[in-house]
């Protein structure tokens, strides 16, 4: 047998070693639709509880619509359960072509092509626009899967610190020998929850001759007056030149991605993309849910409204309970614990208390930024948070961290 | 400290700590496995000293065990300078 009992061993050890650094990931079953109250089988093989949850993307709560779920009904008797093929051979529907045109329309852009994930859609672009004689200047808190895809290209790549314009201008400054500059940022940063600076970002841009690339995974939807994104929130719409975002968060939460933007650089794209070229269509019932997301969203903005209340509301009883909270004005809303097992410890307390939230921490936030990151939903109610702040205020009181500062925390729990 | 641990010292300290952070960094403070320099931004550092000591550190030896430390950086640098 190929795989050894020293190549088993290995592994095992590895796991072990996973277990006891406190990065063992383990996932919850959900008995129940996306929602505002689900019902969680944790630990495994437990009985079910259930709980509020404060740790989806579910921004707009149209996970489970009603009009998404018979949309999506409606596609898959029309078009089917499955394409079996990539885009180019025979994997293009017209619904596809025409949920790219709608996403187009909502980001300001001049065209778009849908990826099975944004994960693939920024893993494919960066690698089919630019090359050994152009440079990548990413703001240093991008995703992750930003970050692999600027590994796979040749383009050199560089970081300025997070939100820093003179950082920024520095490095644009310095690359000014390159052919092509692209600046690289998140819209809404997942793990702090602030906004890009977009229109500096841009203003930069212009002065010296770069390109503006946007992921707005945690914004497309919901940030920005009509929920167009980060760009129109800070008054940059139509000046973008790649955005990527996702299907997977408040657009409908099922999955699948795009980029949009420059009509050559989309084109590019569905030439070289590899994850575009050599992975599977985006499937008809999906695309359905999303063309009836796009037609909700459009219609009113009482969903984003209410997300944007929902947060606000949020954010404020988190602060008057004395809990330390990052500021910021997206749905994304951290509880700074700093050490990484308290945030383990209260993440855990409060699924006791009935609310389903996760803790971060290194690898995934730099050391000694150890959070709670909670998220809003337009699917939660007053009730519900009123509820999850009574559970916070118990568990925090357990833990004796309502209204300790930063140091305060670090002292007592360490970093 | 010699000058070549100075310069690499400033240039880290100038390039990634963020304004506020008021950590200490010396010649053997853990750079990377200590949560200041991630892999991705390492390679404005190993620019600056290809720049600087006009040298080139080939991809396979620019790892981040290599870039851990000033000290281990200043090995490299020395390694690839020529005399």
């Amino acid at each position: 047998m190929a795989y050894s009992t020293k190549a088993r061993e290995w592994y095992q050890g590895e796991l072990v070693n996973l277990r006891g650094q406190g990065l063992f990931k383990e996932e919850r079953f959900i008995h129940a639709p996306q929602g505002a109250d689900i019902e969680v089988e944790f630990p495994a093989g437990n009985p079910v509880k259930k709980v509020i949850n404060l740790c989806a993307n579910n921004y707009l709560g149209l996970s489970s619509h009603p009009d998404v779920v018979a949309a999506a009904h409606a596609g898959l008797d029309h078009r089917g359960y499955g394409m079996s093929s990539v885009r180019f051979i025979c994997g293009t529907q017209d619904i596809h072509r025409e949920l790219e045109r709608k996403l187009t329309d909502l980001l300001g852009t001049e065209d778009t092509l849908l990826f099975p994930s944004c994960m693939d859609a920024n893993a494919g672009v960066f690698e089919a626009v630019l090359s050994e004689q152009d440079v990548m200047i990413a703001d240093r808190l991008v995703h992750a899967s930003i970050v692999d895809g600027m590994r796979l290209c040749k383009a050199m790549q560089d970081t300025f610190k997070h939100s820093d314009m003179g950082h920024l201008e520095e490095k644009l400054a310095e690359h000014q020998d390159k052919r092509f500059r692209m600046v690289i940022t998140d819209g809404v940063f997942s793990m702090d929850g602030d906004i890009a600076r977009l229109d500096e970002i841009v203003r930069l841009a212009e002065t010296y001759d770069a390109m503006v690339f946007l992921d707005d995974s945690h914004a497309s939807g919901f940030i920005g007056k009509t929920g167009r994104g980060t760009q129109e929130h800070c008054g940059v719409l139509g000046r973008i030149d790649v955005i990527t975002t996702t299907l997977g968060k408040a657009l409908g939460g099922a999955s699948g991605g795009c980029v949009s933007g420059r009509r050559e650089l989309v084109e590019m794209c569905r030439q070289r993309a590899r994850p575009y070229l050599f992975s599977n269509t985006v499937a008809p019932v999906i695309v359905s849910g999303a063309l009836k997301v796009l037609d909700l969203i459009s219609m009113t903005t009482e969903r984003r409204d209410k997300l944007e209340a929902n947060a606000k509301y949020w954010r404020k009883l988190l602060t008057d309970a004395g809990f330390d909270v990052k500021a910021g004005e997206s749905p994304i809303v951290p509880v700074m614990l700093y050490n990484a097992k308290l945030a383990q410890d209260v993440a855990r307390d409060l699924f006791t208390e009935g609310i389903y939230v996760v803790g971060f921490f290194f690898p995934v936030v730099p050391k000694g930024q150890a959070r709670i990151r909670t998220q809003l939903s337009a699917a939660h109610e007053k009730h519900h948070l009123d509820t999850a702040i009574r559970a916070f205020v118990k568990v925090g009181a357990k833990h004796g961290i309502l209204g300790l500062s930063k140091s305060q925390i670090i002292e007592k729990f360490g970093m | 400290m010699d000058e070549l641990k100075k310069v690499i010292l400033d240039y880290v300290a100038k390039e990634y700590l963020e304004e506020g952070d008021d950590r200490q960094i010396g010649e053997d403070t853990p750079l990377i496995t200590g949560g200041i320099v991630d892999s991705f931004s390492m390679v404005s550092l190993k620019r600056f000293l290809e720049r600087r000591y006009s040298i080139q550190i080939p991809d396979a030896e620019a790892t981040p065990q290599a870039f851990d430390t000033v000290t281990s950086i200043a090995e490299l640098v020395k390694k690839f300078t020529k005399t």
